[in-house]
C-alpha cells in the first residue's frame, strides 16, 4: 500500500464510519520498500489541496519519515522542486509491503501482504 | 458460453488458471483497452488524477491509466479495489504503478469523502447483482456500492461503469440503485443491437447526469 492511499482509506466497517477515529488507520509492523516511479509534479500539486495533512505527518512518522514539514505547502512553495521530489518519494513511491493497517476506534486490522492489503470483511462486520 | 458470474462469485471464479487466461488473451485485451479508452473519453479529465479503479482485475485498464500522456491530461495516478486474489497476483507480476486492493465493492467503498477525481469499472459491476450468500441481497450491495462510491468522490467528479447486464431488469436495477444513492445517471450504448453492444453507466456528482 502506498502511502498516498493510506491518506485516503478509511475502516471498512459499518459502525466506524461516523468516528473521527476510524481515520486514518495506523500502520503496524511495516516492512518498506522504495519502488520508483516518475516523477509527476502536476499531479502532486493537483493532489496536495486533498490531502489530509495532519493524518500525513501521523503515518510518515509510524513509518519512519520525520521530516515533513508541519504545514501543507502551497503558493510558491509547490514550485520548490526539492519538496515536491520528497513528497513524491513518500507518496507514491513508499509502498508498505507486509505488516497491518489497524483501526483506531474498533481495533481491527487489515493485513498487508505483498503490498496488497485485506480489505475483505466477514459479513457481519459489513 | 455461459455467462462467467453465473457459474461462480468472481473470487472463485477468476481463480490462478482463469485470471492468466483473462490477461493473455489478445482479444479480451483488446476488447478490455478499447473499452478503457471509452470510458476515458466519457471522464473527459483535463489534468493528471486520481481514479478509482472498481474490479481492477490484472491492471490491464490500470496500466492505460498510467499511460495516459501529458497533452491528453495523463498520467493518471489509480488504485484499484478487486475480489479476486488471483488477478491482483498476476496484476503484482505485471508490476503495475497503481495501487491495489483486495475487497468486495459490495461490502462498500472504504476511502474518505472526496477522495477521488473520478472512477472506472470495466465489466465488473454486473456480478454485484449476484447474492454470494443467504444473508446478503443484491439490492443491498449495490446500495453498500453505489453510496460509498458517490461519498469517495470529488464534486463534479465521474464516474463510468461499463457492465453486461444480464437483461433490462438488471440494467434498471443497477442505474435505479447509482440514482438512489444520489447520482446523476445516463446510460450510453456503443453499436446497439449488434453482438458487440456495450454499455456504460455514466455517473456524475453533483447532478447533471449525462451531457452532450
Ligand atoms: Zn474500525
Amino acid at each position: 500500500m502506498k502511502v498516498l492511499t493510506a491518506n485516503f482509506i478509511t475502516c471498512a466497517i459499518k459502525d466506524c464510519k461516523a468516528s473521527p477515529k476510524s481515520f486514518p488507520l495506523h500502520f503496524q509492523n511495516a516492512e518498506l520498500e522504495l519502488q520508483e516511479l516518475e516523477f509527476q509534479p502536476d499531479f502532486l500539486r493537483h493532489i496536495l489541496p486533498r490531502i489530509d495533512w495532519d493524518s500525513l505527518r501521523v503515518t510518515a512518522n509510524e513509518l519512519g519519515f520525520p521530516s515533513i514539514p508541519e504545514t501543507k505547502p502551497e503558493g510558491e512553495e509547490l514550485n520548490n522542486e526539492e519538496l515536491l521530489r520528497n513528497l513524491h518519494q513518500l507518496l507514491l513511491e513508499t509502498q508498505v509491503m507486509e505488516g497491518k493497517l489497524v483501526c483506531d476506534n474498533c481495533g481491527h486490522e487489515y493485513m498487508i501482504k505483498e503490498g496488497i492489503a485485506n480489505f475483505l470483511l466477514p459479513s457481519h462486520l459489513v | 458460453m455461459s455467462r462467467p458470474e453465473e457459474v461462480l462469485p468472481p473470487d472463485l471464479f477468476y481463480d490462478d488458471t482463469e485470471s492468466r487466461k483473462y490477461t493473455t488473451s489478445s482479444r479480451i485485451r483488446n476488447i478490455q483497452s478499447d473499452m478503457t479508452h471509452r470510458a476515458l473519453e466519457l471522464l473527459d479529465l483535463r489534468t493528471p488524477s486520481l481514479i478509482l479503479d472498481l474490479g481492477c482485475g490484472s491492471g490491464l485498464s490500470g496500466d492505460i491509466l498510467s499511460q495516459v500522456p501529458p497533452d491528453e491530461g495523463g498520467p493518471h495516478v489509480w488504485v484499484g479495489m478487486d475480489i479476486s486474489p488471483s488477478m491482483l497476483e498476476v496484476a503484482l507480476q505485471r508490476d503495475v504503478e497503481g495501487d491495489l486492493l483486495l475487497a468486495d465493492i459490495g461490502q462498500g467503498v472504504p476511502f474518505r469523502p472526496g477522495s477521488f477525481d473520478a472512477a472506472i469499472s470495466i465489466s465488473a459491476i454486473q456480478w454485484l447483482c449476484n447474492a454470494e450468500t443467504s444473508d446478503v441481497s443484491p439490492e443491498s450491495r449495490l446500495r453498500r456500492f453505489f453510496e460509498g462510491l458517490y461519498a469517495c468522490l470529488r464534486r463534479g467528479g465521474r464516474a463510468v461503469c461499463q457492465f453486461y447486464p444480464k437483461n433490462d431488469a438488471q440494467r434498471t436495477m443497477i442505474s435505479g440503485a447509482a440514482i438512489k444513492a444520489g447520482f446523476g445517471a445516463g446510460i450510453l450504448e456503443d453499436d446497439p443491437g449488434t453482438k458487440n453492444s456495450k454499455l456504460y453507466l455514466v455517473l456524475t456528482v453533483g447532478g447533471g447526469g449525462l451531457e452532450g
